[in-house]
């Protein structure tokens, strides 16, 4: 399990550094597609059938909304100068945190074994045993988004609603004010 | 092992962000970063060998609550991808604008031009 | 070929195949997004999976048959009132768990129902949030496709005067 798990992981990162150093625009959108599909046979593989649904339809979506932004457009190749001085400060500094990372990612409990198993009194193990029975509800995770954390689930959806009022706000069309001074 | 993979999946992402000169490129490692994060949470509440947080008729929740997985940040990820994609509508619009204000997708030549 | 009443525009859209599959599949597609809001406490899904391929069969249609066609069928206003329809849908069944109950969002229809467990009608305020949550995301994420595609370029030259409103090509 954890041999498919790293190999998917291998290929997500050559996907992403495909993605990001190819000249073609919309050859590094598509190179973005593979890198969320296997995000989502990975989420099959962890249990969460849930979450791999909604991966992989916002996959479909993504896609299509970031084609939407960059293909009518006549400019689809990019040439850049390199900024070495820019890249050399990024690199150091990505080592850096990497270092970092290695000694903090050190006290996690290892794959395999979370850390609501080592304690009986965690949260979801309160829930995994009391759900149905408080809640009715079969699927214990739409138990807790909607009935133990509704609050938050709330707050995610007005998150969404003024983020769409934002994109709104941007793409409204200012022409016709101005064509009325002129 | 599998945690520190996850993590190079963000530095990529954090590279893209920092180094890259198209907007397009620089959203697109936002988006590869949302993706490292999401798995990164799940990645967390995974017990080996364990099933999915979804009862069955005639299960035993004794047993069940022994093999299943987490399911707390399973339900925090799930309305966090759905976010994610109302975010990224928002930058692409943003990068349509400044398209239409600049004529190019290069952020050393937003600066340049001014007005 | 004109039997349902639809003219069908060969200019706008794509081709003749992608519109006929699109006609037949469209009401599965619907389908299938209610089936995941629905069920979203018995099988995996929920609101927000079920929400967005909402959104995915609306899109689909737009892609196939053009921009004018959809907007006949789901306008922008109808849109913008489904979303607006959906959360304050959700905001009121939380402040019923109030007048019920004495807490927000209490759980206030009958849990133990007579009828079992693993059925439908089960889990109290749950699957009604679910329908109200898939309505908000679908009208929302359908809303923000149509508003990046009906777009217009505007171009501005150096000192800030408008040259022309209209889409055209590049010089």
């Amino acid at each position: 399990m954890e041999i498919i798990i790293g190999i998917l992981l291998v290929f997500m990162i050559i996907g992403s550094i495909i993605s990001l150093e190819t000249k073609d625009l919309l050859s590094a959108i598509i190179a973005i597609v593979p890198v969320g599909y296997f995000c989502g046979i990975i989420y099959l593989f962890l249990g969460a059938p849930d979450i791999a649904i909604t991966q992989m339809v916002v996959e479909v979506l993504s896609l299509i909304i970031l084609i939407r932004a960059t293909i009518r457009r006549d400019l689809t190749t990019i040439e850049e100068e390199r900024d070495f001085f820019g890249l050399i400060t990024t690199f150091a500094f990505i080592f850096v945190f990497f270092i970092f990372s290695m000694e903090a990612l050190r006290y996690l409990p290892p794959f395999g074994t979370p850390s609501f198993t080592l304690n009986n009194n965690s949260p979801s193990n309160r829930y995994l045993m009391n759900g149905l029975k408080e809640t009715g509800a079969a699927n214990i995770v739409s138990a807790i988004i909607l009935d133990y954390r509704g609050y938050d689930t709330l707050g995610e959806a007005t998150i969404l609603f003024t983020s769409i009022l934002g994109a709104l706000a941007i793409l409204r069309i200012y022409a016709r004010k101005r064509s009325k001074n002129e | 092992m599998i945690y520190y993979l996850c993590f190079v999946i963000f530095l990529i992402g954090l590279y893209g962000v920092c180094c890259k000169k198209n907007i397009v490129k620089i959203i697109l490692g936002l988006w590869i970063m949302e993706y490292s994060v999401n798995l990164f949470l799940i990645l967390l509440g995974y017990r080996k060998n364990g099933i999915a947080p979804i009862l069955r008729r005639g299960d035993n929740i004794a047993e069940f609550s022994q093999k299943a997985v987490d399911p707390l940040p399973q339900a925090l990820v799930l309305t966090s991808i759905v976010i994610g994609l109302g975010v990224l509508a928002l930058m692409v619009t943003v990068a349509i604008r400044l398209y239409q204000r600049y004529g190019t997708f290069d952020i050393t030549e937003m600066r340049k031009l001014k007005g | 070929m004109q039997g349902k009443g639809v003219k069908m525009n060969e200019e706008k859209g794509m081709s003749l195949i992608v519109k006929t599959v699109t006609r037949w599949l469209k009401g599965f597609i619907f389908l299938f997004g209610a089936y995941i809001v629905v069920y979203g406490h018995l099988s995996p899904g929920g609101g927000f999976p079920g929400g967005v391929v909402f959104a995915a069969t609306f899109i689909l249609i737009t892609l196939a048959f053009g921009r004018e066609y959809a907007l006949r069928k789901i306008g922008k206003i109808l849109a913008s009132e489904l979303d607006s329809l959906g959360a304050l849908l959700f905001l009121l069944i939380a402040l019923l768990g109030i007048y019920y109950g004495g807490t927000f969002f209490l759980n206030f229809i009958e849990k133990n129902h007579p009828t079992g467990n693993f059925n439908l009608f089960s889990a109290g305020i749950i699957p009604l949030c679910q329908i109200s949550i898939g309505m908000k995301v679908g009208a929302s994420l359908f809303m923000i496709f149509i508003i990046l595609s009906v777009v217009r370029v505007v171009f501005v030259d150096g000192k800030g005067k408008l040259i022309t409103t209209e889409k055209k090509d590049k010089k």
